[in-house]
This record gives C-alpha cells, sequence and structure tokens, in this order.
C-alpha cells in the first residue's frame, strides 16, 4: 500500500509539469503585448523596451519558462500586471472562497445523488426512479448561470431571502452551491442508479438473500458499499469539473473567487494572474484525482492485494 | 438447411413465398437500430425537438431578417412584454426577441457541431493510435492526455480564446480542444475493445496496411460509442458556448447568441425576466434534445448498455 502511495504521488509531478507547460505555452503563443496592458496610456516605445527586459519578455521560450517554474518553486507566482502586487497576495483572497463554494456544493451533491440513485435502483420501475431519472436529464440539460440568474430573480429579487452576491454569511452560500451541484447532482445519480443496479444483479447479492438475510441489509451493506465504488472515482472528477463551472458561478454570483479572478484577469490580459489560477486550479485537479485513487484503493481490497502480491514476489 | 446455397429450405415449410418472405426478412442494422430508438419516446421527443431547431436555423433568413429585425435597433419598440407582434417581447434595444432567438440558433449549432468535429478528429487519432499500437506507446500518450484533463475543460476553453481572441473559430477550437481529453478516452477504450478481434487478425494477416486496418476495420466498429459520445458532448459544447459568450469572452454583441443575450438582460432582470428567460429556455431545449438523442442512440446502438 506505501509503494502504491508513493507512486502516485511521484506521478503528480509530471503531471503538474505538464499542465504548467500547457498553459505557459498558450499563453506564450498570444498575440498583444504585455507592456500595454502595464503602461496603459502611458506607453512609450523607451518604456516598454525598459519594461520587456525587466521581465525578461525578450528571453527565448525555455528560458522563461524555467524562470518562472524556479520562482514557483520558491512560492512566487510573479506581480500583477494591473496591479503591480504580487499574485500570491490575490490568490490568498480569492482561493479560500473557491474552496469554500466547491467544498459545500461537492457535498451538497453527493448528500442528494447517492440517496437518490440508490433509491432508484432498488425499485427501477417505480415512479421515484421515473421522476429521478428526468430530474437527472432535466439537470444535465440546463445552464448553470441561466439557473443561477433565475434564482437570483425568484428567492433575492421577488422574494428576498437570500443575499443575490456575494459570500459573507452562510446564507449567500445556498444558491451558488445549488447552481454548482446542479449538473453533478444529476451525473452522479445516473452513475450511482446504474451501479447499484448492477451491483443488485451480481450472485453474491442472491446469495445473501438465499441466507435470509433482511432486504435492507441487503441492499445498504452488501450493494451499497460495491456500488459506491465507481460513484467515488467519479466524485473526484467531478471536484475538478466544478473548478471549471465555478468560473461561471462566481460570475454569476460576484463571488470573489479563483474562477472571477480568472475571468477578470483575462478580461483586462493580466498574463500572471491568468497563470497563477489555471495553474493552482489544474493542481487542485490533480490533488483531488489523487484523493480518488488512494481512496479506491483504501476501499477496494483488490488494489491492495494486489500490491501486496507484487511485493511478495518481487 | 439447404447444403448448397445455406438458406433456409423453402419446399419443406408450410409458409407460402410471402410468409415466408415476411418472416425472414432481412433486416438491415440501421434498420433494427432505428426500430429500438423508435420505441424510445423521450428519444423520439428529442429527435423532433431536434428538427425543429434544425428548421428554425436553415430558414432563419425566411422567418425574420438578419439586418432588418434581428440587429436593428429601434428605440420605439424597446422592452415590449410578450404577445401581440413580437411572441417573446422586445430587447432593451427594441429588437424582436423570438427573431434573434431563431438566428441564435444557427450560432448555437453551428458552434456545438464544428466543435465537437475538432474534438472527434484530434481524438480520433489519438484514441485509435494509443488504443491500437498499445504498449509503451499507450502509456505516453495516456499520460498526456491525463495532463490535458487536469485542467477543467472550461478553464482550457477560457485561456485559449484569451490569448488568441474570440472569433467563431477560435472558439471553435478552444471548445474542440478542450473536449479532446475526455473524448480520446472514449476512443481509446473502443479501440482496445476491437483491436483483438478474428476479423482485425485477419485482415492482418492478409497483409493490410496499418492505416488503412485502423480506419477501415478498427475505428468503423468503434462508431457507436463514438457517435453516443459525440451527441452528448453536443448538448455540452452548446452551453458552453454560450457560457462564454455570457463571460463576455465568446461571441459579441449585436450578435444573436444566446448566452450573449442572457448577459444583455441581466441589467432589466427585475422588471422584465422575459428578456432573460426565453434565450435561457432555447438553451435548455437545444441541450435537453441532443441529452435526449444521445440517450436514445446510446440504447440502439448497444443494448448491452441499457440497463
Amino acid at each position: 500500500m506505501h509503494r502504491y502511495i508513493i507512486k502516485r504521488v511521484l506521478l503528480m509531478i509530471p503531471v503538474v509539469l505538464g499542465v504548467l507547460f500547457i498553459v505557459f505555452s498558450i499563453l506564450y503563443l498570444s498575440p498583444g503585448d504585455a507592456t500595454t496592458t502595464i503602461l496603459g496610456t502611458s506607453w512609450t516605445p523607451e518604456g516598454a523596451a525598459e519594461i520587456r527586459s525587466h521581465l525578461g519578455l525578450d528571453d527565448p521560450f525555455f528560458v522563461q519558462f524555467f524562470r518562472y517554474l524556479a520562482r514557483l518553486l520558491q512560492g512566487d507566482l510573479g506581480a500583477s500586471y494591473v496591479t503591480g502586487l504580487p499574485v500570491i497576495q490575490q490568490v490568498k483572497i480569492s482561493f479560500p472562497n473557491t474552496a469554500i463554494l466547491v467544498a459545500v456544493s461537492i457535498t451538497l451533491a453527493v448528500l442528494v445523488s447517492i440517496p437518490i440513485g440508490t433509491r432508484a435502483a432498488i425499485k427501477p420501475n417505480s415512479l421515484f426512479s421515473a421522476i429521478s431519472t428526468a430530474f437527472a436529464l432535466v439537470g444535465i440539460s440546463a445552464p448553470g448561470f441561466w439557473i443561477g440568474l433565475l434564482l437570483v430573480l425568484l428567492f433575492s429579487l421577488k422574494l428576498g431571502w437570500l443575499p443575490a452576491a456575494g459570500l459573507g454569511s452562510w446564507k449567500a452560500v445556498i444558491m451558488p452551491s445549488i447552481v454548482l451541484s446542479l449538473s453533478y447532482m444529476a451525473g452522479l445519480s445516473r452513475m450511482m442508479r446504474s451501479s447499484m443496479i448492477e451491483a443488485m444483479r451480481m450472485d453474491y447479492i442472491r446469495t445473501a438473500r438465499a441466507k435470509g438475510v433482511k432486504s435492507h441489509d441487503v441492499t445498504h451493506t452488501h450493494a451499497l458499499k460495491n456500488a459506491l465504488l465507481p460513484t467515488i472515482t467519479l466524485i473526484g472528477s467531478y471536484t475538478g469539473e466544478m473548478l471549471g463551472g465555478a468560473v461561471i458561478c462566481e460570475t454569476v454570483f460576484a463571488i470573489p473567487g479563483m474562477g472571477r479572478l480568472m475571468v477578470e484577469s483575462v478580461l483586462s490580459r493580466d498574463i500572471p494572474c491568468v497563470l497563477a489560477a489555471v495553474t493552482i486550479m489544474a493542481i487542485c485537479v490533480a490533488g483531488m484525482s489523487l484523493i480518488t485513487d488512494l481512496a479506491y484503493a483504501f476501499f477496494d481490497p483488490r488494489i491492495k492485494a494486489q500490491y501486496a502480491r507484487e511485493r511478495a514476489v518481487g | 438447411m439447404d447444403a448448397k446455397t445455406g438458406q433456409p429450405c423453402l419446399k419443406r415449410t408450410s409458409l407460402s413465398r410471402k410468409e415466408y418472405m415476411k418472416a425472414f426478412k432481412k433486416t438491415s442494422r440501421l434498420r433494427e437500430m432505428w426500430d429500438i430508438f423508435r420505441r424510445n419516446r423521450l428519444a423520439v421527443i428529442g429527435l423532433v425537438i431536434l428538427l425543429i431547431f434544425v428548421l428554425l436555423a436553415l430558414f432563419a433568413n425566411i422567418i425574420a431578417d438578419y439586418n432588418t429585425v434581428v440587429i436593428k435597433v429601434d428605440p420605439a419598440n424597446r422592452l415590449m412584454t410578450p404577445g401581440g407582434d413580437h411572441i417573446f417581447g422586445t430587447d432593451e434595444l427594441g429588437r424582436d426577441i423570438f427573431a434573434r432567438i431563431i438566428h441564435g440558433t444557427r450560432i448555437s449549432l453551428r458552434l456545438g457541431v464544428c466543435s465537437v468535429l475538432v474534438a472527434l478528429f484530434f481524438a480520433s487519432i489519438i484514441g485509435a493510435s494509443a488504443g491500437y499500437i498499445g504498449g509503451r506507446f499507450d502509456d505516453v500518450v495516456m499520460r498526456i492526455v491525463d495532463i490535458m484533463a487536469c485542467i477543467p475543460s472550461m478553464v482550457l476553453a477560457i485561456a485559449i480564446v484569451a490569448s488568441f481572441g474570440s472569433s467563431e473559430l477560435n472558439i471553435i477550437m478552444a471548445l474542440g480542444i478542450s473536449t479532446v481529453a475526455s473524448m480520446s478516452r472514449v476512443i481509446r477504450s473502443a479501440v482496445l475493445s476491437v483491436r483483438d478481434m478474428e476479423y482485425v487478425e485477419a485482415a492482418r494477416a492478409i497483409g493490410q496496411k496499418t492505416p488503412k486496418i485502423v480506419f477501415a476495420h478498427v475505428l468503423v466498429n468503434c462508431v457507436a460509442p463514438i457517435i453516443v459520445q459525440a451527441t452528448l458532448m453536443i448538448a455540452i459544447n452548446i452551453m458552453n458556448v454560450s457560457a462564454l459568450s455570457f463571460l463576455g469572452m465568446g461571441i459579441a454583441a449585436p450578435s444573436p447568441e444566446w448566452g450573449c443575450m442572457i448577459a444583455g438582460a441581466r441589467n432589466y432582470m427585475r422588471q422584465y425576466p422575459h428578456l432573460m428567460i426565453a434565450p435561457g429556455l432555447a438553451i435548455f431545449f437545444s441541450a435537453f434534445a441532443f441529452n435526449l438523442v444521445g440517450d436514445g442512440l446510446r440504447d440502439a446502438l448497444d443494448p448491452k448498455l441499457k440497463q
């Protein structure tokens, strides 16, 4: 098991390097001049040349890339082109907001979809199952930003129950997390339903029933435990996608998070900020997939056994 | 059975020739799939909605002229409520919302479908080569795909559009490239399931060249999961196109893009919610239709997956 963990953690290094390389190349290839962003109206050819040499923008691609890497290892994400402040300061403000939003959303999605999916699978031809399938179809087809605006219209503007913007109180988290989790709730409950149906068909379920285990115990211990495995994998990849969804959600609800930071810095062409935001989100995704894999190995005795056997052989 | 022709022997049955033809009528694979698809009520509803959208997109210019209705500012008729001459009302610049939504269909369908075609093109090359060649090559290629998958697709699309500008071609490329990773995985696993079939081995045994085997034998037999995935992906990309425009990074005003219309309607939301609701419904129904058709196709093309 330790070997598996070490191997998975080491595999993250090339992944993070690769992400950095992709994002850095995309932004490097972009036409347009950083000096116009930095200097704005006070742009002069001399001033621009000075800034270019100061930032090393005339250096070859790989020199710039490795310099960025070296600084990143020291925790230096560069300075914003627009404000001149270190990007890391901005990230420190934005990151917790996004983290709260995504954590609440994924919890909400799991808490709603697993019971729904399980119940729908136990009685696959019931009305409940049909309703949950319809709900899932609507959930994956509705654009998040539009649902967000509809909720704001109803609960903030008409009824005045919930704040329309920011992340100040627990009340303010409700709408953004519903919006962010909606489509994932749908996907997760579908996945839960189909893997639960599959688990219910297995021989060990028939054996358990034949032994006279209570129906509730059969479904909730024997089947559920096995059906949860594929769902765990999905939770991991959904957390990553949610970071992408957060970009839109934070714009609708004016939440100062990583997504908002990225959109604003893209619109103002603040390259160091964009780079930092994308990189941090990608590292979070890689970290999340690492946690998922480890959780999977922890819950699935077959993976543990495989590594135990390898050690015994080699 | 007749020993010479392999056909069921006619003489020994009591069926007339007509009855025989009816009973043993050879149903083509396509016909069979259509029969399964047709029985799925939701899928047919999806197909009908989809056809309506396609027809609206094709005849958009006949229903409403682009220059004189869709983008022409008409202050006298601004912010009219639905009903009368304007089914969905008019927006803050007096433009008919219904006409704009119809013309928006063209943009959304075009961008949604084209971006998926771009993704399919790259993903077929990546997924098919990785799956067919296998071994170390597969490891390396899929590791690169893993890296791409680490960047959330919306974030990658925004980064690409931000760098290269928000022209229509760039949006198509951005959304296409950001879905390459997940599509490659689907194609690779489909290729893996076909690669070791006897007919592929037979093709190899008679000395066919590898590219021909991959395209003529392997990929052709992977079409089912690829079509299903592509249909579902179009739904996602239609939503992503409008999300990009909503953020101000996609199609810009005065173009009648749905997300762009919603962004413009935000300021008038309190008094005139119809400005925002109508284009949202258009996004919802188009994505809904593609999702229904995709699910129906999955059941029809791959009965194994049907629960």
